[in-house]
Parts: structure tokens; C-alpha cells; sequence
């Protein structure tokens, strides 16, 4: 009909790409991310390529060399029970990414679902459901998780459910809220007037349009679990000895912090901080990206 | 006359205004309050009113996408609001709606063939290669380049997105649409192409519209019969023409006197309504037009004036309304 054909000419060029036009050149734009990525990748490849290069065990004690300073055998030091830190940090970083990401995971899945199942049921349902929510998060998530681990004495995998027991709570917020927006929006109603059931409408129409978001979260969520674990760790409540982790060395290298022993201060510390700066920078450069809101 | 299509009866629908989280529901919108009408095969039913008079709340009841009050939707036969979930959803195929604003009614993330397959997905009509050719040959028919349907709807313009809107109305072959002021968010130019469009539509698919705008002058364009409503119910229907040349209702008159005529040396009496539309919570006794209309006498704030057909399918909701009638036909020719 009366349309300008060389209008529509130069709108095919400029979108030419497919799906999620311009994703990873948003993505890239900033340098920030970036450095979030090499941070990260470095931190992942440090804990899981590391040992397989540098082969020290991480639970053997040199009983001769406790607490000695880097030196060529020991890069890093020693701790008080003679362990290597090097090999400990990269053993330690396992166990706080894995289940950093993890229980970033679970509670992305949880808090969706049940922010999913709020929103669009509605009425009383809702209320009940978010009322539930606002209790637990008025209760300072450090006291939840010092109860569940003391009860619990947690295994790595228990320690994952621990950790996402409260961080699902901002995750359902954030969905139902999304979902009461979009619930309204006209394509939903479009949908139900061509007779689409819930399901369709809930999984080709709500989660595509708040996804973006709850990946944002969910990534910065990770930072806050491998926080909480190090700071539940560093309370000596995290995972068992012997196994490593980076806040329970932390802990150990505050005691010998007057005999100036500062390999077992900075090297964790270092990590933990590393950790939270990429995973951090990452997550802005997803947000940048993913949310449509702004856009 | 042809046949009646679809036929409401004493459809209402009351929205609870206030309440809570433990708090009880204070009373009721009445958003529809006991609508009846008739809506022929072939024809466009125009319904007017000003915002919030509940025209777009009676579209969705019609379509159950908003679930009514009270009242019977009678469509080829068939009492719809009657019908169980997968019963509606095969009726659905039957009556479609355009939304006013394409922007909205969109979704994002979807290609514009997504958009226009789902219809048939969901109804599990044809074959994958069949609703491709289909999506082909309804983007064509609605004036869009069949090589733009892997693209996403923000690389449109607004006029754009209503021609997918209308395709998406189109893809199941419905027999009735109703376009809920489908233009108001258009451009004027783009609007008189929309408008086209729907008439060449029209023309070709034997399609019945109602047609929910708050533009007269679109209206009187597009429709055989018009519908005006004030406060959720009905004021006046009649033939376009005769709605527009010889209205019965105040508030009618009141509302052609307001639509703007392109001609500075046109001179005509306004109709200037005092004071806003009462609440719908609240509505006034007897006639709910009486706190605003110039000619409200007594019997007006009592009696709930009876809806009557003074002329030949002409019907109206006035007390006065042979006085109007009167009124009307006596001032001079310019004026109409």
C-alpha cells in the first residue's frame, strides 16, 4: 500500500541481525565489563586449571614449615598447620565460585517460580505468598543463616540450599512485580483474545520479557553468596575443615596477623575482593544489555 | 435487514472500587450498566462517548477478555458467555480485537511472523509450511512487504504496528472485529490510511467491525449504525446519518457541537457541558445525564428515562427528546 519503499530499504540493513539485535555489541560497549570478564575468567581458570598445573596438595601438612613466608617451594607461604596457600587458594576458590554460582542458580529458579505463581494468581494467593516473603526479609539474613548452618552442619551441596534460602526472597519480588506489569500489558491481552492458555502466555510471553532482569539480579546474587559463605566461614560456621575455603582462611590468618604473617590475610582477602569487582562488573554490563526498560 | 450476528442483552459489568487486604469492597464502578444491542452481519456499529464512559470495558465484556457482571452475548446462536474455557477458545477464532495503541500490543520479543503463526499455533490450524504462506499473504493484504516478517515490531513505525495488529485480527479469519479505537494513536495521515484499510478489509472478507472511537468525525466515516454512551449506559443509536443529522439526545448534540468544523466561517452554536463526568461509583438518580444537560427538568432526577424508538430505528434514552427533536430540525442548514 502506501508505503515508502526506500524507508523500508533502510530499515533492512539496519536490522539485519537476528534474534537479540546488537546483544553482544551492548554487551562489549563498556570497558568495565570487559575487565569483569578477564577478572572472572582468570579467578575460574586460577581455582579449576590451577591444580591441575601446579600439583601441591592442599591438605598436606608440612609439619617442618608452618607459618613461613613465600618462598620458592611455597609461593605463597604456609599456614599455621603447614598447608600450602597457594594450593589452598586455588582448591578454596572452587568450592566458593561453585557454589556462588549455584545457589545464584536455585534461587533464580525458586524466586522466579514462586514470584511467577504470586503475580499471576493474584488476590489473596498474592498476598499470603508476599507477606511470607516480607517475614523471612525482616528477619537480618545473617541470623537465618547462622540457625540453618548450626542445625544443619552443611555439606557443600546443603551449604548451596543454605545460601539460597534467603537469596530468593529479591528474586520473587523482582518477578512479581514484573509479572503484575506485564500482566496488564496489551500482547497479553491480544494473546488471550486469539484463546491462549496460561502456560503458552506465561512462557512465550511473561518470562522472554523479564528474563533480562532476573539475570541481572541473579549474577549479582552470585557476589552476595560467595560474601555470605565467606563471612559465614569466617564466623566458623561455612564448610568443614579440612577442605579450604577463601573465607575460612581469612579467618585462620587473623590470628597470626601479629606475627606479621600477611600471606594468609591478603591472598584470601585479595580473591574474595576480586571475585566481587568482576562478578559486579559483569552484572552491569548484563544490565546495560538485557534491560528493556531502558531502551 | 441481514442477520443479526451478535446480540447483547442487559450486559453489565461493576468493577469493586476500593477495598483491601482485609478491608471490604466499599462499592462498585459500574464501568457497563446494561447495555442491549444488535449487531448485523456486514456492518460497522460505531460506539462513541467521551473517556471513561466504559465503550472499551463493553468491547473487552463481549470478548470475555474482561469477564461480565450479568447479561446474555448471543453470537450466531450461541449464548458465549455461557461457554466452558475450550469451548470460548474454538469461539474465539469467531470474533477478534485491534487495540488502540500498536506500541503496547506487540510483544517484543517476538518476530512478526511469531506474532501472526501464534494465532494458528494455538488453534493448530494448517502445517508449519501452509502458516508461513499464510503470514506471506496476510502481511501483503494489509500493506506490509512480506520480507520484513523476521523482523521485530520496535523497527516499526506506529502505522506499521497497527497493520500487524489488523493481520494478527485477520489470520484466523474472524467474522467480527471489534477495533477499539484503533487510530487514536496513529498520525491523522496514517490514520485515514488504517481507516482504508479496514474498509478495503471490510469489503473483501465480509467482515462485521464495532468500532470503539471517541473521534465523531471517524466514526461518521466508517459506520452504518452508531451507538453513543454516557456513564455505562445508553444514550441514543441510530443510523449514522441520522445520529448525525438529526440527533434526539442533548448529549448528543453536545457532542457533535464539539467536533471541529475546518471552516472558519462556519458560525454554529456551541453546546458547552458544565462540570466533569459524575463518578461511576456513584452515578446520579433518575436520568445520569441530568447533572449536565441543559434542558433537565424534575422528572429527569426521579425517573430513569425508558429507552424508546422515537423514529424508525432510532432509539433513545431522553425524557425530552421530541423537544430536542423540535429543536434540532428548526436551526438553520450550516449548522448541520
Amino acid at each position: 500500500m502506501i508505503i515508502n519503499p526506500s524507508f523500508m530499504e533502510e530499515m533492512h540493513i539496519e536490522g539485519q541481525t537476528d534474534i537479540r539485535p546488537g546483544f553482544m555489541k551492548r554487551f562489549w560497549r563498556a570497558r568495565t565489563t570487559k575487565l569483569g570478564v578477564v577478572l572472572l575468567a582468570a579467578l575460574v581458570l586460577f581455582s579449576f586449571v590451577g591444580p591441575l598445573i601446579y600439583r601441591h596438595s592442599a591438605t598436606l601438612p608440612h609439619v617442618l614449615n608452618t607459618v613461613s613466608g613465600p618462598t620458592a617451594k611455597f609461593p605463597m607461604g604456609t599456614d599455621s598447620l603447614g598447608h600450602n596457600v597457594l594450593s589452598q587458594l586455588m582448591v578454596g576458590g572452587q568450592s566458593s565460585l561453585e557454589v556462588g554460582f549455584a545457589s545464584a542458580l536455585v534461587s533464580m529458579i525458586f524466586g522466579t517460580i514462586y514470584g511467577m505463581v504470586a503475580g499471576i494468581a493474584g488476590g489473596w494467593t498474592d498476598t499470603v505468598m508476599m507477606r511470607i516473603v516480607d517475614i523471612i526479609l525482616a528477619i537480618p539474613s545473617i541470623f537465618i543463616l547462622l540457625f540453618l548452618n548450626a542445625v544443619f552442619k552443611p555439606n557443600l551441596l546443603l551449604m548451596i540450599f543454605v545460601l539460597a534460602s534467603t537469596a530468593w526472597l529479591g528474586v520473587s519480588r523482582l518477578v512479581r512485580a514484573e509479572v503484575l506489569s506485564i500482566k496488564n500489558m496489551l500482547y497479553v491481552e491480544a494473546a488471550n483474545a486469539l484463546g491462549a492458555n496460561i502456560w503458552r502466555v506465561m512462557a512465550r510471553y511473561m518470562l522472554p520479557n523479564f528474563l533480562g532482569t532476573v539475570v541481572v539480579a541473579s549474577t549479582l546474587g552470585i557476589a552476595d553468596s560467595i560474601l555470605a559463605m565467606a563471612g559465614l566461614s569466617f564466623l566458623g560456621l561455612g564448610l568443614p575443615p579440612p577442605a579450604p575455603n577463601w573465607g575460612g582462611m581469612l579467618a585462620d590468618g587473623m590470628n597470626y596477623m601479629f606475627q606479621n604473617a600477611w600471606w594468609l590475610v591478603y591472598p584470601a582477602g585479595l580473591c574474595i575482593l576480586l571475585s566481587q569487582v568482576s562478578i559486579n562488573l559483569v552484572g552491569d554490563g548484563l544490565r546495560d544489555a538485557l534491560e528493556t526498560r531502558e531502551r | 435487514m441481514a442477520s443479526v450476528l451478535l446480540e447483547v442483552e442487559e450486559l453489565k459489568k461493576y468493577f469493586p472500587s476500593g477495598g483491601g487486604f482485609l478491608e471490604r469492597s466499599t462499592g462498585s464502578v459500574r464501568a457497563v450498566d446494561g447495555i442491549s444491542l444488535k449487531v448485523y452481519e456486514g456492518e460497522t456499529l460505531g460506539i462513541v462517548g467521551e473517556s471513561g464512559c466504559g465503550k472499551s470495558t463493553l468491547g473487552r465484556s463481549i470478548l470475555r477478555l474482561i469477564e461480565p457482571t450479568s447479561g446474555r452475548v448471543t453470537f450466531h446462536g450461541t449464548d458465549i458467555l455461557k461457554l466452558r474455557k475450550s469451548a470460548m477458545r474454538d469461539m474465539r477464532k469467531e470474533m477478534q480485537i485491534v487495540f488502540q495503541d500498536p506500541y503496547a500490543s506487540l510483544n517484543p520479543r517476538y518476530t512478526i511472523s511469531q506474532t501472526l503463526m501464534e494465532p494458528m499455533e494455538i488453534h493448530q490450524l494448517y502445517n508449519h509450511a501452509s502458516r508461513k504462506q499464510r503470514v506471506q499473504s496476510i502481511l501483503e493484504r494489509v500493506g506490509l512487504d512480506p520480507s520484513y516478517a523476521s523482523r521485530f515490531p520496535h523497527e516499526f513505525s506506529g502505522g506499521q504496528r497497527q497493520r500487524i495488529g489488523i493481520a494478527r485480527a485477520l489470520v484466523l479469519n474472524p467474522k467480527l472485529i471489534i477495533l477499539d479505537e484503533p487510530v487514536a494513536a496513529l498520525d491523522v495521515s496514517v490514520q485515514s490510511q488504517v481507516i482504508n484499510l479496514l474498509e478495503d478489509l471490510q469489503a473483501d472478507f465480509g467482515l462485521t467491525y464495532i468500532f470503539v472511537a471517541h473521534d465523531l468525525s471517524v466514526v461518521k466515516h466508517i459506520s452504518n449504525r452508531v451507538l453513543v454512551m454516557y456513564l455505562g449506559k445508553m444514550a441514543e443509536l441510530a443510523s449514522s446519518d441520522d445520529l448525525f443529522f438529526r440527533p434526539l439526545h442533548p448529549y448528543t448534540r453536545a457532542l457533535l457541537s464539539a467536533v471541529p468544523i475546518p471552516n472558519p466561517r462556519v458560525k454554529r452554536e456551541r453546546i458547552i457541558l458544565s462540570g466533569d463526568i459524575p463518578s461511576p461509583v456513584n452515578p446520579p438518580s433518575g436520568c445520569v445525564f441530568h447533572t449536565r444537560c441543559p434542558i433537565a427538568k424534575d422528572v429527569c432526577r426521579q425517573q430513569v428515562p425508558e429507552w424508546r424508538e422515537l423514529r424508525r430505528e432510532h432509539f433513545v434514552a431522553c425524557h425530552f427528546a421530541e423537544d430536542v427533536d423540535v429543536e434540532t430540525n428548526s436551526l438553520p442548514l450550516g449548522r448541520r
